[in-house]
């Protein structure tokens, strides 16, 4: 599972002001030592709003507003989706924080639980099953080869990120969720294949094809073209 | 299927590229792309993609006004749960 980048172990909230000492005597004001602070006010916080403290779960809010939305954004593409996406998990959150045991991070556990809710969503909307009966379709359908020729070259190397960014966002929404979590969230196939329910070799499967329709969409809007 | 895998057609290697690539394999060490210019290429672009994916995905802010609606949902579950139990 990937590490977020607020990883630091925030499970216990260090008893009797510990924290203030630690927070004291890590004053210099170092990378390592903001990172330590950075975590020590988070598990200060989590304390506290597992305990019911409004104030504590609106600090949690801030600490990790950003990855959480910037999540569901990747996820769905769409920003009032994505608003929508984090209020709910926000939500969840507040409703199941007590349940907090500190077995992972917290922001792992955080992150999980925001990719949960938008899975969820996704099902409702049968996207997923959709994503499913794609990866059964034939695989001659999107063999890159058949369109290989010599008046058909290679990407350059360099892509064009706007180019990137609309090819990803036009993809089908199944394979879009799984370039998300593989190549961008750093998941491995047996926790996306645990994640959506499906075979580790359906959750390869379609990130390869993923990959080769980002690759013919760069093909055919190659630099440049992409930018408006 | 050809025994050492110099001779198998493109069709045949890229079926297996998923589970080759799926499974952290280097996919480049595969003696059919040593030998198959296309392969190679395609190869190149799937790597050159999922490492541009992997840099471009800003993180971003939310609008303010979230906090307000996430803030605002809260009390309102919580004056449910208050009138649930009382009644």
């Amino acid at each position: 599972m990937p590490q977020t980048n607020s990883s630091a172990h925030p499970a216990d909230p260090l008893p009797g002001g510990a924290g203030e000492a630690l927070r004291g005597r890590l004053s210099a004001a170092s990378p390592a030592a903001s990172a330590a602070e950075g975590a020590c006010a988070e598990a200060e916080a989590l304390a506290r709003a597992q305990a019911g403290d409004h104030q504590a779960f609106s600090q949690l809010y801030g600490l990790h507003k950003r990855r959480i939305y910037s999540l569901c954004l990747r996820m769905v593409g769409n920003i009032a989706e994505a608003e929508d996406l984090t209020q709910e998990a926000f939500l969840q959150l507040h409703r199941k924080i007590a349940s907090f045991r500190g077995d992972s991070a917290f922001s792992t556990w955080l992150h999980r639980l925001a990719i949960n809710v938008v899975l969820m969503r996704l099902r409702k909307k049968g996207l997923t099953q959709i994503s499913l009966d794609e990866a059964m379709e034939p695989a001659g359908e999107e063999r890159p080869g058949r369109s290989f020729g010599e008046q058909d070259p290679a990407l350059s190397g360099a892509i064009d990120r706007m180019a990137l960014q609309k090819a990803i966002d036009e993809l089908p929404a199944g394979y879009r969720l799984i370039f998300v979590l593989h190549d961008i969230e750093g998941y491995e196939h047996n926790e996306i294949a645990d994640m959506l329910e499906c075979s580790i070799g359906n959750s390869k499967s379609q990130l390869h094809k993923a990959r080769l329709k980002l690759r013919a969409a760069l093909r055919i809007h190659p630099q440049g073209e992409g930018r408006r | 299927m050809s025994e050492n895998g110099k001779n198998i057609q493109c069709a045949e290697f890229q079926d297996q590229l998923p589970e080759l690539i799926g499974s952290g394999a280097d996919a480049g060490a595969h003696p059919h792309v040593q030998s198959c210019e296309l392969c190679r290429a395609l190869l190149a672009d799937l790597e050159t993609i999922a490492e541009a994916a992997r840099q471009l995905f800003p993180v971003v802010d939310p609008p303010d006004e979230l906090w307000e609606q996430i803030e605002s949902a809260i009390k309102s579950e919580q004056q449910t749960s208050g009138t649930n139990e009382k009644g």
